[in-house]
């Protein structure tokens, strides 16, 4: 079932394809489409190159440097990115910090941040899930004093994504320790390039290392990096998980993700047939493909919404936990696809500059990997299981 | 058909959880991997010390003559502590295809080896093509005077890099698929032509892809009947499946324990998660999964030894499948309800997952077993 476009539409979506297709390295390309980790040089140089094009942030008003795109051009921009194997624009500044500074940043922290993030200049990381403090966030325990005209930083922050490439971070504080838990948390934007910052890289069950415990240790953050008020920063991490929800949802990744499990089951061989010419695993795609189907649709329900000015709902949480489902359920139907080649773990393959014969089909060499490493993402960003409370509690009032 | 354990089946659950706990940590068995070949020597020969390498080895030839029963008793000891030395290739694969097919004088040559640790194997049957189809062997065995050459590939050969001896499957006669045909060969590893490139696997063990080019054998390198030995193989995957079954049953009991510990301990709101009764029911879930995949391998356990081969067959994909959904979602909820800590490489519950999720693929996964099934009517 594709999507009905009108002409425009239609020439808008050519467009963005010659665009992407033409700018998107092959080796990137390759790397992206099968999951292999990409240098930071990578994500970087796409985002300025989308930077040059003025694409990088359509979410964005148009005053700060948005697209004004519909929400069917948005869409359909980001399912043409990746299709085309382009790498996902890093969230942490365009579509997570930024649209709180817009909202509650001083005029000096937007004239600052807001072109910087643009440019990509900045690399971003979250600073929210502390050890004791994961589903539960407001129990956050990470210290904010204030000192004159900074504040001192004591505490730890985990799983915190790609923090070995940033230089910026957006924490959250505890400022008071009286009145309500979400009371007394304090949104700061901290340089990461400072004595007291210790990264260090937590090896996951697929053998990499994206995540990291983030150390501080008297660190010291001036009272101009406070965004907002002391005491507010709870409620402007709940405008951010309100924010932009639908890029959560990834259908375009997805999408591309589906295509290449399709191939792959095109050239798997099964009793002397294309593994996709079984029934069974036919319809396993297809109950995918379903799901996938009405997570789109509801994506740009969504997008409407939000472009006739009404902000993401709490059904939002919806996309979060069908959006993650599908990824999971693609990433499990592609072990399946390769069989016997699941076995071998070679990380070296899956790094630029690996020139030796692939130990069976090339296309298997990142599936288990990336399916223990896609566990995570029912996990992180609210576990699938906070998504629910969020739904039970704000959209049907229990 | 009794469904109770032996006294001496209990006593041997309680000396290799004994060993487990004490002696074979996460801590250890991560250091075993490390080790040269990926597993420990002198774990092999404690093995083979407490008579463990014995146990399903015919009395007549060093063994302890146990049954298949028994030896699933073992091995779901060995499966909570994640074990990677080689008892799947060596003894129940390879000991198990001589014992099945092999000629008084291989017997009497390689069996009393196995049982003393003298003598490690590796079963080079699967191909690169073949995905789950046990009887696709594009290998070649030509005749040649007395002996064959052996030409071809054999894919995700566990433990191939640290065997005295491969067992080899190739084609004397008949078209890649045929039941008919294939023959089975003892191979040196050493031998001119046999080229391995080996590595790991994601769930911690040693494999390789092992390539014949004009490998040339003796006569006596022949195991069982030229031609004839398809049922010999599908016998002896078969008894694997039910063995690997009982590893997977001690790796979901041990994955369902730790989670809920850490349910119990790991506290959010104010109090621990496992008071969540939305998570408690999911633990409940995982605990079932354990006990109904446990309970359908000791049958099939006991019913391998047995049956004529539909029975066999049923019995053993009914187990798989069984093992592979369960598996699944002892793996997936296990990492799940551990939340980010799930994820870490430093927790246990990880590694349980990763060695589930590749038992159910070896020798054919869910969907293929469902469909074994089926066939069989």
């Amino acid at each position: 079932m594709e999507l009905i476009l009108t002409a425009e539409e239609e020439a808008f979506r050519q467009e963005v394809r010659a665009f992407v297709t033409a700018e998107v390295p092959e080796e990137v390309r390759r790397k992206t489409m099968t999951g292999f980790r990409l240098s930071k040089e990578e994500h970087v140089t796409w985002q300025k190159k989308l930077f040059e094009k003025g694409w990088v942030a359509p979410g964005w008003p148009v005053e700060h440097g948005g697209t004004g795109w519909t929400p069917m051009q948005k869409h359909l921009f980001e399912e043409e990115c990746a299709a085309a194997g382009a790498p996902p624009v890093i969230a942490f500044g365009v579509t997570m910090v930024a649209p709180v500074i817009m909202a509650f940043g001083s005029d000096a922290q937007k004239d600052y941040y807001l072109p910087r993030i643009l440019r990509s200049d900045d690399w971003w990381c979250q600073g929210y899930s502390e050890p004791g403090s994961g589903s539960d966030l407001a129990s956050l325990r990470t210290k904010a004093v204030l000192n004159g005209d900074h504040y001192v930083v004591n505490g730890q922050k985990t799983w915190t994504s790609l923090a070995q490439h940033a230089n910026l971070m957006f924490c959250l504080t505890r400022t008071s320790d009286t009145g309500k838990r979400q009371e007394g948390i304090t949104f700061l934007l901290i340089d990461m390039e400072q004595p007291g910052v210790t990264v260090q890289p937590i090896k996951t069950i697929d053998g990499s290392t994206e995540i990291n415990n983030v150390f501080l240790e008297d660190v010291k953050v001036p009272v101009a990096n406070r965004v907002g008020e002391e005491d507010k920063g709870w409620t402007y991490a709940k405008y951010l998980l309100g924010h932009e929800r639908t890029s959560i949802a990834a259908v375009g990744r997805s999408k591309a993700q589906l295509k290449r499990l399709k191939t792959i089951a095109s050239v798997e061989m099964q009793e002397g047939k294309p593994l996709i010419e079984d029934q069974n695993f036919k319809e396993k795609i297809a109950a995918i493909e379903i799901d996938l189907l009405s997570l789109e649709s509801l994506v740009l329900r969504v997008l409407s919404d939000e472009s006739a000015g009404k902000g993401p709902g709490p059904e939002a949480s919806f996309l979060k936990i069908r959006g993650t489902e599908v990824q999971q359920g693609i990433t499990e139907l592609l072990v399946e696809a390769v069989g016997n080649y699941a076995h071998p773990y070679v990380p070296e393959a899956m790094k630029t500059g690996w020139n030796e014969d692939p130990i069976g089909p090339e296309h298997a060499a990142s599936i288990a990997p990336h399916y223990f490493n896609w566990r995570k993402a029912s996990i992180y960003g609210g576990s699938n299981e906070i998504q629910k409370n969020i739904i039970a509690k704000a959209v049907l009032g229990f | 058909m009794s469904f109770a354990f032996t006294d001496d089946q209990k006593l041997l659950a309680e000396s290799a959880d004994r060993f487990i706990q004490n002696d074979y940590t996460f801590e250890n068995r991560r250091k075993n991997m490390e080790m040269d070949g990926g597993f420990n020597r002198a774990v092999w020969t404690q093995f083979a010390e407490l008579g463990w390498l014995a146990l399903a080895i015919p009395e007549a030839y060093g063994g302890l003559g146990g049954s298949t029963g028994d030896a699933a008793v073992l091995l779901e000891s060995l499966g909570r502590g994640l074990v990677v030395e080689p008892y799947h290739s060596t003894v129940v694969l390879g000991a198990g295809a001589v014992a099945a097919a092999g000629s008084e004088a291989q017997k009497n040559e390689i069996l009393p080896e196995v049982a003393e640790g003298k003598r490690l194997l590796a079963f080079a049957h699967v191909e690169p093509r073949a995905r789950f189809t046990l009887n696709h062997v594009e290998t070649s065995a030509i005749k040649d005077g007395g002996g064959y050459i052996l030409n071809g590939e054999k894919a995700i050969v566990h433990n191939a890099e640290t065997a005295d001896t491969l067992i080899v499957s190739a084609r004397t006669g008949g078209a890649t698929t045929d039941h008919d045909g294939v023959t089975l060969f003892l191979v040196d590893p050493a031998a001119k032509g046999v080229t391995l490139r080996s590595y790991p696997t994601i769930d911690g063990l040693r494999a390789s892809e092992v390539t014949l080019e004009a490998v040339q054998v003796g006569a006596d390198a022949i195991l069982g009947t030229v031609g004839g030995a398809m049922p010999v193989i599908e016998a002896v995957v078969d008894r694997a499946c039910v063995l690997l079954c009982a590893e997977a049953a001690g790796a979901m009991d041990a994955a369902v324990t730790l989670t809920v510990d850490y349910m119990k301990t790991r506290e959010q709101f104010g109090r621990p998660i496992g008071t969540f009764q939305v998570l408690q029911h999911r633990a409940v879930e995982m605990l079932g999964a354990k006990d109904f995949s446990r309970a359908l391998t000791y049958r099939a356990a006991s019913v391998v030894d047995v049956a004529d081969p539909r029975e066999r067959a049923r019995a053993v994909s009914a187990a798989k499948v069984e093992m592979g959904r369960g598996g699944k979602t002892i793996g997936q909820e296990g990492v799940q309800l551990h939340g980010g800590m799930g994820m870490t490489d430093d927790m246990a519950v990880g590694h349980y997952f990763k060695r589930l999720t590749m038992i159910d693929v070896l020798f054919g996964n869910i969907d293929h077993h469902l469909r074994r099934f089926a066939r069989l009517g």
